[in-house]
């Protein structure tokens, strides 16, 4: 299997704060790669060393099998969207599109004609002659992704790509990115906060935490097995354990995650609490029950009775969903 | 519970207008557009008609009177070769002056834009404008002192033996004289010094608005610096480079202070309109010659707009 990207121990600081510190990360070729992690986490930053916007402080990044410390962003087959899309105002949606030609010397005719074929895979094939401030932004998104795309990079960066967008547009560009990335090949790198995005969308996600790599994995190994309390309650809000609560709850004395979707309420469960507070998402709801000083989150599918704060209830899970986990 | 009206009683003058406002919105805007529109309207516009009417009347050789009878005679005398050669002079030097500021605020500008934060910025703002806050008569003496043949600029080219050099661009035809403080070169420095600031500060604020994101966004995709610059900060600072080009090209049209101070005897426009609407009473030739600097400016700003110079506005 060929490595697209690699970082080997890779940091960047920036005086004290230490952006990103000693990452080691393997991208697989063809794959789609996200980076997932709240704001100041390192995942930016990490997508800009690949784009080569930023100098690793110490490590290196090797791009296929190539070490890109002395190679300029303009010179790295790589390409970016970026999060405000940085469209050019002033140039047409054509000449946007047919940028990274131009500046390679394709003649006007020639680029032009592959800046119609890149927008009509983006579904904008009559939307060439207009400029970015007359489209919608769901419609800018898709020309910065074919702007990025007509050079044929070898790895295409995403910024937040879908941050901008509301809800729906959002849903049906995932699917047409995920379907796009399958269609062209090219290994995909994602920088998102949203960890919904990255489990529907990404084949292998790595998980940042204040400028580490706290996991790497696949959707489900994330969700599933987390490593870490960070992964555990950044990644659908688990209930995290301490050591103490795990023994309550039958497991040995380790860092536990229980996912609040594997605890029922029954009348004849494990441990019995009382209901603090519910939260209505629309398809379910979360309820919160304190056991005796600690709080345990369950989710009630709609359709069954949710109990009103106040009252008692017993709380019931599978063994297997206690999840033991490292104390980081 | 306390039950609070629904509706707050009105409090006086400043409530009853705000209301007013708030129901005619466009009560305020009139409010706040008369004075000005009457400043522009008569003032500024009637001037200007009052000036261009002028330059129709011409004026009697012999009595000197002037006569207002409507004629070309006045714009036709423009294009004697005594006064031509003080338009093209002008245009000349207001040509020259514009580029070279242009060639000297971009980098400042730019570094200003870009690099400059907080105390720097303070700084950037402080060294730009605090020869804008001293007298403008002031600077242009002083400058008449440095390019002095006794000046600071001889003595010390002298101290480092440079002076031969001196001699050397001083006997450069047409832009060479006596010294630096007769010669067009001279002129020159002193327009460009006094006339930067206004380059600087527009073209600062049309950098500072290209995020930085549009020129990775250049690099990312195979540019380099250069094709960067050529392809994306010049045509998104462009309107800013023309807004102070505005300036520096019309203000140098105008000036009649400074050639007279540090120049030869070759006058410019504001020198003729100077001496004609003065001594010479001439107002109808004082108005024509008003008029070119009027007349190149709308060439101007027609070709930059044909040339998308306002297309990222």
């Amino acid at each position: 299997m060929t490595l697209a990207v690699e970082f080997s121990g890779v940091s960047r600081h920036f005086g004290a704060v230490h952006a990103v510190d000693r990452v080691d990360l393997s991208i697989p070729e063809g794959s789609f790669f996200a980076m997932l992690g709240p704001s100041g986490s390192g995942k930016t930053t990490c997508l800009r060393l690949i784009s080569g916007f930023e100098h690793p402080s110490a490590g290196v990044i090797r791009i296929f099998g190539t070490d890109s410390g002395t190679v300029p962003p303009n010179r790295r087959n790589v390409n970016t969207v970026f999060q405000d899309y940085a469209l050019f105002p002033h140039m047409s949606v054509r000449d946007n599109v047919a940028y990274g030609l131009m500046v390679k010397g394709v003649a006007r005719a020639a680029r032009h004609a592959r800046a119609d074929e890149m927008l009509a895979l983006v579904k904008l094939a009559d939307y060439g002659s207009r400029k970015p401030a007359q489209l919608s932004g769901g419609q800018r998104q898709r020309v910065a992704l074919a702007r990025a795309l007509i050079n044929e990079p070898r790895v295409l960066l995403l910024d937040e790509p879908l941050g901008a967008l509301d809800l729906k547009l959002r849903e049906a560009m995932q699917d047409e990115l995920k379907a796009l990335q399958k269609r062209l090949g090219i290994t995909f790198v994602f920088v998102t906060h949203d960890q919904g995005e990255a489990l529907s969308m990404a084949d292998q996600v790595a998980v940042f935490n204040e400028g580490r790599v706290a996991q790497v994995g696949t959707p489900s190994d994330i969700y599933d097995r987390p490593a870490t309390r960070f992964v555990a309650d950044f990644v659908g809000s688990s209930n995290v354990l301490p050591p103490d609560l795990t023994v309550r709850l039958g497991g040995p004395a380790q860092w536990a995650s229980l996912r609040p979707e594997a605890v029922r309420l029954s009348g004849t469960g494990k441990i019995a609490g009382l209901v603090t507070g519910t939260r209505y998402l629309g398809a379910s709801t979360r309820v919160a029950v304190d056991i005796g000083g600690s709080e345990i989150g369950a989710i009630v599918a709609s359709g069954q009775t949710v109990p009103e704060p106040g009252a008692e209830v017993r709380l019931d899970w599978q063994a297997s969903a206690l999840h033991l986990m490292g104390a980081a | 519970m306390t039950t609070a009206p629904i509706t707050l009683p009105e409090r006086g003058l400043g409530d009853r207008l705000t209301r007013a406002f708030w129901r005619h919105p466009r009560l305020l805007l009139a409010l706040l557009l008369t004075p000005p529109l009457l400043w522009l309207g008569i003032v500024y516009v009637g001037s200007l008609a009052a000036l261009l009417v002028q330059s129709f009347y011409s004026i009697d050789e012999f009595s000197g009177v002037v006569v207002r009878e409507f004629t070309l005679k006045t714009y036709g005398e423009l294009l004697r070769p005594a006064n031509a050669d003080v338009i093209m002079r002008t245009l000349l030097m207001a040509t020259c002056v514009t580029l070279a500021s242009a060639v000297v605020a971009f980098p400042i500008a730019y570094m200003a834009a870009r690099y400059a934060k907080g105390r720097w910025k303070a700084v950037f703002y402080i060294g730009v404008m605090l020869p804008l806050w001293s007298s403008y008569l002031v600077k242009v003496y002083a400058w008449k002192l440095i390019l002095a043949k006794e000046g600071i600029v001889t003595w010390a080219l002298d101290a480092v033996g440079l002076l031969p050099l001196l001699d050397a661009v001083l006997t450069l035809p047409v832009i060479g004289g006596t010294s630096l403080s007769t010669s067009y070169i001279g002129t020159f420095t002193v327009f460009l010094y006094v006339w930067l600031p206004y380059m600087i500060l527009p073209m600062q604020a049309s950098l500072e608005r290209v995020p930085t994101s549009m020129l990775e966004a250049s690099a990312d995709l195979g540019a380099s610096r250069a094709q960067t610059f050529r392809t994306v900060v010049l045509p998104l600072a462009l309107p800013g480079v023309i807004a102070g080009s505005i300036f520096t090209f019309s203000l140098t049209m105008g000036d009649y202070i400074i050639p007279q101070i540090v120049g030869s005897s070759r006058i410019y426009i504001g020198q003729a309109v100077y001496q004609l609407q003065g001594t010479a009473g001439n107002i109808p030739l004082a108005a024509a010659f008003a008029v070119v600097p009027i007349v190149i400016m709308l060439i101007y700003l027609t070709i930059a707009r044909k040339q998308g110079a306002f297309d990222a506005l």
